[in-house]
């Protein structure tokens, strides 16, 4: 008896473990060190290092994944909200990317492309960027919320015409930074040898965490997500909530922007932030929420946003094309989607009851 | 008897106003043509000439089939983001194949049609039967196609096959319209061959869509999956098909762009699948589902290559003026549907 209930206990405890929301962005990141560990142990090595400079700085694969997968962290931030407040998916990130980083640009170099000094400190030109990326994650806001148009078309708007924005920013030219202070927010800050976008990342965690702890916002945004018209009638503005979802996508959205242009202190306009809104829209579903709205778990998406980073160094270190990269991220997205999907859940289900009882039936024989 | 009844009791509501979806194929089509008739007032004599009209078709021939099956998914209330990647995949693997192999072009077609196929009938499993978000799903199919193009064949190269070149050399000549140019000799306006596959594509999905039971199951569905469940339409297989059709024309499509650019290459079609969804929402098909019509995806395509047009010609020539322009016109269709919707959703209320 003893041995059979602690069974269902271990089992229970299992069962809450496997559907817990955190399990599959666990479990993926298991999967990919465990690969890693198994056919090259290498990759988990760090070094310390001098930069041209000589100031320390870590390098190592682990490191490029905290550096890159923190850019796709903060995307995620806003996609998650996006997600789970309008039930589709901002695809103009990239696009807005161009855009706020054209600004930050412009703003530091006014109509020079190779200043000697900047025109502007550059917390203001993040600060315009930040206001102009609001603007246009306003944008969408307004033709999703108040005309009702689906998230991913009217979104297709500025996907379209984001990045001739950011070329008609600059005139087309391509402005070069020399300031080294520039270069700190997508490199390294004299002295101290992780990369700054970790800091930035983490600072970007402990704002979003506190705000949906102290304020309403992940309680409104989870109930216009699950039902709109209910919430409406419980006294909720949703067309507003969904509003500020879009505008919180674009100040995160700025936050990647600078990095971007921080990291080569110059742009290019259709290069830039190339394929981010897949990878964003990925961290998020890679975090078990669920792409049709509702409820959210950050911490999961932020953790997916890690998750993707990781898949893509790993590949990169195979020596697999970069052009080809889609391809076998395009696998996992499908086993993903596959795996959680309600449908193929069930039968799963259903096949493992039927499986267990079989072999209880045996046993009883 | 009861047709007659029913006709009775139908007859009045028509005259009340226009359905959605002849007011927004109406607004297309002429916004159309007031473009085409500013473009030939403020441009010059370019746009009156018959050969500029035939190659805008000729140049665009590909993206109308493709947006055809676009419409078809977004009637069906999906849709399909893979195509642009599926047209490039396709153009990739018939270069290699008859360049590098020496095949036969009906093979290459047989080949195309087959990708294509393969990618509608994978993507529709997935989403009709294992009901994964149909943008998610096609999304993966966009990587998918995207990376296979560069493991087929890294560098773009042109093809030297002969019995190809023949046939993308090959040009119908269309009576009456030729022109006279600048030395005096007369020059026949022409078409190439997939200009005629992609009107006998629009001509057959337009009757599919309009006198078959798949084609009203299509709007079914897409109006609303409840009702058309308990009207007993298989909504899954209907959704099924709507994106095996869809992967099968950008399989035909492929073809038809890579006849007309004659090479392999992983850049080609990029953002083609973002043209195939602003042609099919200029073009009157809601992305909500239900509402939409071949012929005005049909006059989508040519909204939006004439546009592109009147751009270059204008002398606007930054690339970025193309892009801007593109997305405005985007931008005021879709606001132009909100508008449409929420008056029908109000005048449903009243009654």
């Amino acid at each position: 008896m003893a041995t059979s209930k602690k069974e269902t206990g271990a089992k229970a405890v299992l069962g809450k473990i496997v559907r817990h929301q955190l399990f599959i962005p666990v479990a993926a990141l298991l999967i990919l060190a465990i690969f890693n560990l198994i056919a090259d142990p290498s990759f988990y090595k760090i070094t310390l290092g001098y930069s041209n400079d000589g100031n320390p700085i870590l390098s190592g694969y682990i490191m490029t994944i905290l550096d890159y997968g923190s850019e796709l962290a903060i995307l995620a931030i806003g996609m998650t909200l996006v997600t789970a407040a309008s039930g589709g998916q901002d695809i103009s990130v990239g696009a807005t990317i161009a855009i706020a980083g054209s600004v930050i640009l412009r703003v530091l170099c006014g109509t020079e492309s190779r200043p000697e000094t900047l025109k502007a400190p550059i917390i203001v030109a993040f600060l315009v960027a930040v206001v102009v990326s609001m603007l246009f994650g306003a944008f969408n806001g307004v033709l999703v919320a108040y005309f009702k148009i689906q998230p991913m078309v009217a979104t297709l708007i500025l996907f379209t015409a984001g990045r001739s924005i950011a070329a008609w920013i600059n005139n087309n030219e391509l402005p070069i930074i020399s300031d080294p202070k520039f270069g700190y927010f997508g490199g390294f800050i004299p002295g101290i040898p992780i990369p700054t976008t970790f800091f930035i990342t983490v600072i970007c965690v402990i704002i979003i965490m506190l705000v949906l702890k102290f304020t309403t916002l992940g309680l409104y945004t989870q109930s216009v997500g699950i039902n709109e018209s209910s919430s409406r009638l419980n006294g909720l503005n949703p067309a507003f909530i969904k509003f500020l979802s879009f505008v919180i996508l674009g100040i995160c959205v700025a936050v990647v922007g600078l990095i971007k242009v921080s990291r080569l202190s110059t742009i290019n306009y259709s290069v830039v932030a190339k394929d981010i809104e897949m990878d964003a829209i990925l961290a998020v579903a890679l975090g078990g929420n669920a792409l049709s709205g509702g409820k959210f778990n950050m911490t999961a998406s932020i953790l997916g946003a890690y998750v993707i980073q990781f898949l893509t160094t790993t590949l990169y270190k195979f020596k697999v094309q970069s052009d080809a990269l889609p391809a076998y991220k395009a696998i996992v997205v499908i086993a993903l989607v596959v795996m959680s999907a309600p449908i193929v859940r069930d039968w799963m289900s259903k096949t493992w009851k039927n499986l267990t009882k079989g072999n209880k039936a045996k046993e009883v024989a | 008897m009861s047709e007659k009844d029913m006709k009775k009791v139908g007859a009045p509501k028509q005259k009340v106003g226009m359905t959605d979806t002849n007011l927004l194929l109406t607004i297309t089509i002429v916004v159309f043509f007031a473009m085409y008739i500013g473009a030939i007032l403020f441009q010059g004599k370019g746009f009156l000439k018959p050969q500029t009209f035939l190659n805008i078709l000729n140049a665009n021939a590909s993206l109308i089939i493709v947006a055809c099956g676009m419409s078809i998914v977004m009637i069906t209330g999906g849709i399909d983001i893979s195509v642009g990647g599926v047209v490039a995949l396709v153009s990739m693997c018939c270069a290699v194949y008859l360049d590098f192999k020496g095949g036969n072009v009906f093979v290459a077609i047989l080949i195309a049609i087959l990708i294509g196929l393969a990618f509608g009938m994978v993507q529709g499993f997935l989403v009709a039967y294992l009901d994964i978000q149909p943008f998610i799903v096609s999304l993966a199919g966009m990587f998918f196609a995207r990376g296979m193009t560069t493991i087929v064949n890294t560098k773009p190269f042109n093809v030297a096959n002969e019995q190809f070149k023949q046939l993308k050399e090959t040009r119908i000549i269309v009576p009456g319209l030729g022109s006279v140019n600048k030395l005096g000799k007369y020059v026949n306006a022409y078409v190439e061959i997939g200009v005629i596959v992609a009107l006998i594509c629009v001509i057959v999905l337009f009757i599919m869509l309009r006198w078959t039971k798949l084609g009203r199951g299509f709007y079914a569905v897409g109006g609303n999956q409840q009702s058309a469940l308990m009207l007993g339409i298989n909504v899954k297989k209907t959704k099924f098909l709507s994106h095996t059709i869809c992967g099968l024309l950008a399989g035909i499509g492929g073809f038809v762009y890579f006849m007309h650019v004659g090479s392999g290459s992983a850049s080609h079609a990029s953002g083609m699948e973002m043209n195939a969804i602003a042609s099919s929402i200029i073009g009157g098909t809601m992305l909500t589902g239900g509402v939409g019509n071949i012929i005005g995806t049909f006059f989508g395509v040519l909204s939006l290559s004439t546009i592109q047009n009147i751009v270059s010609s204008a002398g606007l020539d930054q690339a970025w003026w193309t892009g801007i322009t593109i997305a405005s016109m985007l931008c005021l269709f879709l606001v132009v549907q909100s508008v449409v919707m929420a008056r029908s959703k109000k005048k449903t209320q009243k009654k």
